[in-house]
């Protein structure tokens, strides 16, 4: 089954996606491959704005009709926007993955970190081993 | 290897996620369960069942071995057709399985029994029959499509055979009609308006892709548990196996203790175990803020632990979750579920949580 894996965007394997925006500022979301995994979206437990989450640290939360699953912060910084939009309709993730249904924005504080996440190949790459 | 019901190509080309299930590979969805389960609620949506076993019963004293073996009493089913939910109990009052059974004639009955208990199932059956001279035939050549939601026997109506047609619309629900090869009963798992259809296998991918071209939503697993979780139907192997009985599972209304004399298998457990008293309670539970209730969570009165979860899930139709849980006959009214280590309060509700289209418990 082959997703959906924007190229620009930078990826972690816990199948969270990252957009670097201006300013140390990065959008962070779902994969269409996790999204997939999951099922119907029902509710999503969004990070709170001021927060700071080290790389690899359970920021968020999304659940499913088949389990709840968390969301690991992909690099070190400060919550400075969570989409609200998901409180009412979690199934934006499903729809969009990399649209709409980003989860939440974050002023990183170490810009190093981003070398350490995975490129659209190779998280494609990744995603399929993990399917069998 | 899982077992293929003979509609598993025709669900993958519906582009249908394909997971394990007691033993059968099956659909899952085909997209959205939730959507699924709407379709469903608001118009038609249709499941494949051929997983599930059709066991035809003949005999002179057919009538007289189901009211031995059988909790619920066929003695009820008077006119052809007509059809009774019963469980099949163990000595011990231990549920075996959970089946609806049709009375055709006096000669023949007609029951269907659940997919992952059918070995068990005709086994015991078999062995209960030798006293009374029935026939025991499970027919593994029917196959079994169910039609369900408002609008699901209009849609169906143009695809039943002639010879059938006329009566299967005029059925009763809990009825059946049958004719030729066809059977239809006016029977579901959803809480909704439908036909289970039965037919020979070979033509089921057909007719199923006939309903797909007049409009029914193809539906998956995930779909027919939300239906029936909101429509308070019990799942046997989550909400009650061999080691409960209908008494401490919700289905108390199922077990006929009339006619006295009638002495069904596990009559007299049930007995003792009504007079002992301090029977479980099977309640509907109801979670107001956000998260899933999920089989196995624990629920407390205060901190005492008074029980657990047996099936959950998200109800589309409330838009929040639901829950079937046992408790402790004194369990009191203000609980609370252990939720991945949280404490979330849960309202106690009588099932059913939604049917006929419509939620049934107060928001």
């Amino acid at each position: 089954m082959s997703n959906d894996v924007p190229s620009e965007l930078k990826y972690t394997k816990s199948h969270e996606w990252v957009r670097v925006d201006d300013d140390g500022v990065v959008t962070v979301g779902i994969t269409d491959h996790a999204q997939e995994l999951l099922g119907d979206l029902v509710f999503v437990e969004l990070p709170e704005v001021g927060v700071e989450f080290g790389a690899g640290s359970e920021c968020a939360v999304v659940e499913s009709v088949k389990a709840a699953s968390d969301v690991y912060s992909p690099l070190t910084g400060e919550v400075i926007e969570a989409n609200e939009d998901l409180a009412d309709s979690p199934e934006i993730i499903n729809q969009e993955a990399y649209e709409g249904g980003w989860i939440f924005r974050m002023r990183i504080t170490d810009p190093a970190e981003l070398a350490e996440l995975m490129d659209a190949d190779s998280y494609a790459e990744y995603a399929e081993s993990e399917d069998h | 290897m899982d077992k293929k019901t003979v509609l598993n190509e025709t669900h993958r080309d519906m582009g249908a996620r394909m997971v394990p299930f007691g033993g059968w590979d099956m659909p899952v969805n085909y997209g959205s369960q939730i959507e699924e389960h709407h379709a469903v609620r608001r118009d038609a949506g249709m499941f494949d069942i051929c997983h599930m076993t059709v066991v035809d019963l003949r005999g002179a004293r057919v009538r007289a071995f189901l009211q031995h073996l059988l909790a619920n009493d066929v003695g009820k089913l008077k006119t052809p057709g007509k059809a009774l939910y019963s469980c099949m109990l163990q000595a011990d009052g231990g549920v075996i399985d959970d089946l609806i059974v049709y009375f055709l004639s006096e000669d023949w009955f007609r029951m269907v029994v659940n997919a992952a208990t059918t070995e068990k199932d005709v086994a015991w059956i078999q062995a209960e029959a030798k006293a009374y001279d029935v026939a025991v035939e499970p027919r593994y050549d029917v196959g079994m499509i169910a039609v369900q939601g408002p609008n699901a026997r209009a849609r169906a109506e143009a695809l039943l055979p002639a010879d059938v047609r006329a009566d299967a619309m005029a059925l009763k629900p809990f009825s059946a009609a049958h004719a030729g090869d066809w059977f239809i009963g006016r029977t579901g798992y959803t809480g909704e308006d439908g036909f289970e259809l039965m037919l020979p296998e070979a033509d089921t991918p057909a007719l199923w892709r006939a309903l797909a071209d007049a409009g029914v939503k193809p539906c998956g697993l995930g779909a027919r548990d939300t239906l029936r979780l909101e429509a308070g139907m019990n799942l046997y192997g989550s909400d009650m196996d061999e080691t409960l009985t209908p008494l401490e599972s919700g289905l108390g209304w199922t077990v006929a203790w009339e006619p006295a004399e009638r002495d069904f298998i596990g009559r007299s457990a049930l007995e003792k175990q009504k007079s002992a008293g301090s029977l479980a309670t099977f309640t509907g539970l109801v979670l107001e803020g956000k998260g899933v209730l999920r089989g196995h969570q624990k629920i407390f009165d205060g901190e005492r632990e008074v029980g657990e979860i047996t099936s959950g899930g998200f109800s589309p139709t409330l838009e929040r979750s639901i829950a079937m849980a046992r408790l402790a006959g004194d369990a009191g009214d203000t609980l609370t579920v252990d939720i991945r280590g949280k404490r979330l309060p849960v309202r106690r509700v009588k099932m059913p949580f939604a049917r006929n289209g419509k939620a049934c418990v107060e928001l």
